[in-house]
């Protein structure tokens, strides 16, 4: 399974992130590199394994529904790149604002 | 002896029975910054009046008669990547230049609750990602053993501060190897404790069920008394665990009796650097002198360790990354020139009528966020993201991710059925010594392969130490890895303390000079 420019194009869309045209074949290159590396693991048979996702058996661990203080606006605004004091700006998010 | 010189353990019972300040040990370790963090570069932040109001505030306490925290007045470094209120926290990262977080990581809180003395924000790979530290957005952390070399990473400014005696104690973070590996490459003692031990929230996420935070010192002893200090279970962190915390400063002392020791058999082999291996050997022999009984075992699937560390940790980290969108907080790009950019774009695609081309143009939000990431992410973080968002995608999950997690179960029983049969496994940290500065940059498969032995411990959710065993001819430390089953951090701390009572490696300091070359 090699990794085509087309396919890391398709990948920064969903990443959202932007490449040069250099920087493109670069990541190809590199990305190309490492995934030869990982493809590694097809070696082994897995057939009858279990996914491990956690180092914990602990699952759903719930919380009570207990409303408590959030902070406060002025606080929630304060790291804000763009805001009117009462929310965050930003482009549209519908429409072609 | 200089305050510089002592044990944090030292000074904490000088500090206890009130023979010196914590104002003067803030100072004396804020003065030794001054003189040489310009060469080390270990680092991002200090506040010089801000941490001695915090020794002030301490003495005070303590000459009221005040009861005082376990860390009684003690200054300790911070890698920045835990937030801190009332200061930046930026994961060495353009994307969090600016960033007030507006609350304190619990780990911070139990420092402050201790009566530590925050000293300072430490550099690291850009979001705790790197083994080298080179990955940092804003500068270089140099090894204190040759400025040449790189102090390993990510957290190389943790490790750095402490190896330069800029810090008694430091907290880092390990996801891969992020302590153990720099801890042994600049000849100090890191643990990653077990996963849930240590509260993650307020510890910026890179990959969540890998991340730990972690304690760095001089010794065994130092990081018992750090690590107490910061155990607890957080209610806020839903992958804490309900254990209660043990008192790893009283224990740390005891030695163990009839200690088994297994040596893998996988991890001596081509790759391994010949003087490492040597005071491995020795270190080995070292425990057997004190009682210990060795044993090879075998550890088949650890040459895979690093490809589904690589897989799982890239994956966690697009997801966990997503957030950094220049919305929120955090940078955001120049939306004029954005705007500008777009417009011309959209005029060139109309001129030469390319429906396709305008149909797929990004919209000005897609634009931000795409113009944001990318300016705000160095390469490395730009690379784990990219793969770890194609390993994901539909008609590679299966391949990549859900594989690797298979894989990573066959790790975990492997170390399972090994602590059926010993008590610790013994290893290196680190194939190499510490390597040059600039010598991996360009590849980043080598750079993923200096974690060689330790991403095993991160996947399987076991506990690991590095403690220094010994040094190469070019005078670069070399560091012992224990690892111990789940939650058995006692363990790690009483073997690595029987070992430095044994010998004086960790005893060793660098020496930095203002002189000229």
């Amino acid at each position: 399974m090699s990794i085509t420019r087309d396919d890391v194009k398709k990948v920064a869309l969903l990443s959202r992130l932007q490449f040069s045209e250099d920087q493109l074949d670069q990541m190809t290159d590199q990305m190309g590199a490492i995934l030869q590396y990982v493809q590694q693991l097809s070696e082994i048979n897995t057939d009858d394994v279990q996914p491990m996702s956690h180092a914990l058996d602990i699952s759903n661990h719930l919380v009570d529904d207990l409303p408590e203080e959030s902070f406060p606006r002025e606080t929630m605004l304060s790291n804000s790149p763009n805001s009117d004091g009462e929310c965050y700006k930003v482009p549209a998010v519908l429409g072609d604002g | 002896m200089s305050l510089l010189e002592q044990s944090a353990t030292e000074l904490l019972t000088l500090l206890n029975h009130k023979k010196i300040s914590s104002v003067e040990v803030t100072t004396a370790y804020l003065d030794q910054i001054q003189r040489y963090d310009d060469q080390v570069g270990a680092f991002l932040r200090v506040d010089r009046q801000q941490a001695i109001a915090q020794a002030e505030t301490i003495d005070q306490k303590r000459a009221a008669g005040k009861e005082i925290g376990l860390l009684g007045g003690l200054p300790v470094a911070v890698k920045d990547i835990l937030c801190t209120t009332g200061e930046t926290t930026t994961c060495a990262s353009k994307m969090l230049e600016n960033f007030n977080p507006p609350y304190d990581a619990t780990v911070i809180k139990n420092l402050r609750a201790a009566d530590a003395v925050i000293l300072g924000k430490t550099n690291l790979d850009e979001f705790a990602m790197g083994g080298s530290t080179e990955n940092s957005a804003y500068q270089l952390t140099r090894n204190p053993w040759d400025l040449e070399c790189a102090p390993g990473g990510s957290s190389g400014g943790a490790a750095a501060c402490v190896a330069a005696s800029m810090a008694p104690l430091s907290i880092g973070t390990d996801t891969g190897g992020s302590i153990r590996q720099p801890a042994g490459l600049c000849g100090v003692t890191g643990m990653k404790p077990t996963y849930g031990r240590i509260s993650r929230y307020g510890l910026i996420a890179f990959a969540s069920s890998l991340d730990q935070v972690g304690p760095l010192g001089r010794s065994a002893e130092d990081i018992a008394l750090l690590t107490e200090a910061i155990s607890s279970h957080d209610p806020k962190d839903s992958t804490s665990v309900d254990h209660p915390t043990v008192r790893y400063s009283q224990s740390v002392k005891q030695p163990l009796e009839n200690l088994r020791i297994g040596i893998v058999d996988e991890h001596f082999g081509p790759g391994l650097d010949s003087e490492v291996q040597s005071a491995v050997e020795d270190a080995i022999k070292t425990y057997e002198s004190l009682g210990a009984k060795v044993k090879r075992i075998s550890m088949p699937h650890s040459k895979y360790a690093i490809a589904a560390y690589y897989i799982i940790s890239s994956c966690e980290a697009s997801s966990n990354l997503a957030r950094y969108d220049g919305a929120h907080y955090g940078y955001r790009t120049d939306e004029k020139q954005m705007r500008e950019e777009l417009q011309q774009e959209q005029a060139e695609l109309t001129k030469a009528d390319d429906q396709v081309g305008l149909k797929n143009l990004d919209s000005p939000l897609v634009r931000m966020y795409r113009k944001t990431r990318s300016e705000g992410f160095g390469p490395e973080v730009k690379r784990r993201i990219m793969l770890g968002t194609y390993a994901l995608s539909a008609g590679y999950y299966d391949a990549y991710y859900l594989k690797a997690l298979k894989v990573r179960r066959l790790i975990r029983e492997d170390y399972d059925r090994a602590f059926e049969e010993v008590d610790l496994i013994a290893s290196p940290v680190s194939a190499t010594t510490a390597f040059k500065l600039g010598e991996k940059v360009n590849d980043p498969l080598a750079m993923y392969l200096v974690d060689l032995y330790t991403v095993g411990a991160n996947l399987s959710g076991i506990c690991g130490i590095s403690i220094p065993c010994g040094f190469s001819n070019q005078n670069l430390p070399i560091g012992l890895q224990l690892q111990a089953p789940p939650f058995e951090e006692e363990r790690l701390l009483r073997a690595a303390h029987m070992y430095q009572t044994a010998t004086d490696w960790h005893q060793r300091r660098a020496m930095l000079s203002n002189e000229p070359k």
